[in-house]
């Protein structure tokens, strides 16, 4: 792997960057691997990435039925924060950030974290009410959220209308100073060179079409559009479609799959220098280096594989939108897309074993997982080494839908990411 | 945006409705005498199919009545439209998207 660096930039400047190496090889599928990660997203490449660096398990594959980062890594409107409400949580959202924090440098790429800060305003008293108990509970685990009142809401985010006379008035907001963006693509790319360079095969236009078993039941490789690919373990990354693949091995989730839609608008100068989100009027923005707004919401209510939504639900977020800026009322929008989303229940992921032997999912990461990219790859690499979960994975676990212990966050997940 | 069918009521379109998931996941009969796991498997599990799907749909803004429908969740197409206690009506797979 040739480094990047100022020196590697002039040298091919100097060729008008033509002979810049490709970043990751492009190779054939061996007959088997140690360890199968099916999906090439942010989470399965950084797991890839963990398993080689961390546990000395190069002998991986990293299957990717389009392109990598194609799915929702590509999508999302990359806000990145670790201000959940519960231990579980924010032990694992701290964990992610604080690997962010040191990531462009472990990578030796420019993942282009900006912790410009996070707004999660409250309309409402019980919005008030949640908002003060979740910065507290952080602060409690050692997270930087504060409460802001209004007038200091405004001071951080100018062109925000904070004035009494809106329908849901702007009462208060928790402040996370080193939540922020990060460049969504860089952090597929970033892991999977790094991956690569520790020997990891990164194998795309691979669609993985069946799990098969022994005898015994314990997983002896995939059926994928390029033939059996043997593995040891597989770990299942595959974001809205992990029901489909856990129900290749008989398992059923309780995930649901939904469209979340974004947008973004024309470029125009800086602006907004902070994100600013709120659960309550269904809207979230920050401004891109390039200068568009990415704007966010809820999901479409019903399931979906399609990566299409309907548009009045973006007519619902660009209204929210407007009442909070209304100088960006006459701004206009270039594009909207969507992804599919793994809904859980309790708005958490599920990371861990499963029923069957030497399988292993990640999922169930929703509208929110694109900040928990480094950590969830982390303690995924982990559990699937070891083949025990995790300290910090341990929680999310399948069984606790059985056992009860639900981690709710709802309230910081939302509408929010 | 779905253009929905209402078995009282006629097509209208979707923000008149309100979403319910999975149609026909039946309460256990005996509920005192469900294991933990089998609670679970009422409570959270449930079908996410990339193809036809049964769901139920309440005509929230217009007769308020809850009613079962079959679609395809990868090209949205309305397939069928039941009342509740109804079964599910046999689809045309050449009309499914998500099944092929
Ligand atoms: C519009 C939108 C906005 C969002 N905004 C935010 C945000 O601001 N902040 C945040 O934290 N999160 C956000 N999210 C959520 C975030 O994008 C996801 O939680 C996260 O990116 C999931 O990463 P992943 O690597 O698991 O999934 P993906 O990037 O979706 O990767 C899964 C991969 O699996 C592949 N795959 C599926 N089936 C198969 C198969 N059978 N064989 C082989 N490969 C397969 C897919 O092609 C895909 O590339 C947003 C999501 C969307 C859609
Ligand atoms: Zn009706």
């Amino acid at each position: 792997m040739t480094r990047y660096s100022i020196w590697s930039l002039a040298r091919n400047a100097l060729s008008h960057h033509a002979d810049w190496p490709r970043q990751w090889r492009s190779p054939a599928p061996r007959p088997a691997y140690d360890v199968v990660i099916v999906g090439g997203g942010g989470h399965g490449l950084a797991t890839a990435y963990y398993l080689a660096k961390e546990h000395g398990i190069a002998n991986v594959a990293v299957l990717e039925k389009g392109w990598l980062g194609g799915g929702n890594t590509g999508r999302n409107t990359t806000i990145v924060r670790s201000n959940y409400l519960w231990d579980e949580s924010a032990a694992l959202y701290e964990l992610s950030l604080k690997l962010w924090e040191g990531l462009s440098k472990d990578l030796n790429y420019n993942v282009m974290l900006s912790q410009r800060g996070v707004l999660n305003l409250a309309h409402s008293l019980g919005d008030v009410r949640a908002g003060r108990r979740r910065a507290e509970a952080n602060r409690l685990n050692g997270i930087d959220s504060v409460w802001l009142e209004p007038e200091g809401v405004k001071k951080v985010c100018p062109p925000l209308n904070t004035s009494a006379s809106l329908r849901y008035p702007v009462l208060g907001s928790t402040w996370q100073p080193r939540g922020g963006t990060a460049r969504h693509d860089a952090v597929a790319w970033g892991y999977a060179r790094a991956a690569d360079a520790r020997g990891v095969d990164i194998i795309q236009t691979c669609e993985v079409t069946g799990i098969r078993r022994d005898p015994d039941g314990r997983v002896a490789g995939v059926e994928t559009t390029q033939g059996f690919i043997g593995a040891g373990k597989v770990g299942i990354v595959a974001a809205g479609h992990t029901s489909v693949l856990a129900a290749m091995a008989d398992i059923r989730l309780p995930i649901q799959s939904h469209p979340l839609q974004a947008l973004v608008s024309e470029p125009i100068k800086p602006v907004l220098d902070c994100v600013v989100m709120s659960g309550a009027i269904h809207v979230y923005v920050s401004q891109s280096d390039k200068g568009e707004l990415v704007i966010g919401a809820g999901i479409d209510g019903y399931n979906s594989y399609a990566q299409r939504g309907s548009v009045h639900v973006l007519e619902h977020q660009t209204a929210a939108l407007c009442e909070l800026f209304p100088v960006f009322a006459r701004l206009r929008m270039m594009r909207t897309w969507a992804g599919i989303v793994d809904v859980c229940p309790d708005a958490s992921p599920i990371l861990g074993k499963t029923p069957v032997p030497g399988l292993f999912i990640n999922g169930g990461w929703g509208t929110g997982g694109f900040k928990a990219t480094p950590g969830s790859g982390y303690v995924f690499a982990h559990t699937i080494a070891r083949d025990e979960p995790h300290p910090v994975a341990a929680p999310f676990a399948l069984e606790r839908f059985t056992t009860g212990a639900l981690i709710d966050e709802h309230g910081a997940a939302a509408v929010a990411h | 945006m779905l253009l929905i069918e209402c078995p009282w009521c006629g097509p209208r379109e979707e923000p008149e409705f309100h979403y319910g998931g999975q149609a026909h996941v039946v309460r256990p009969a005996d509920p005192a005498a469900l294991s933990d796991a089998d609670w679970a498997a009422y409570v959270f599990l449930r079908d996410n199919p990339k193809g036809v799907f049964a769901e139920r749909w309440c005509h929230t803004a217009g007769c308020r009545r809850w009613f079962n429908v079959l679609r395809d969740t990868v090209s949205h197409r309305v397939l069928a439209v039941y009342r509740m206690g109804e079964t599910a009506p046999a689809v045309d797979p050449a009309l499914v998207e998500g099944a092929r």
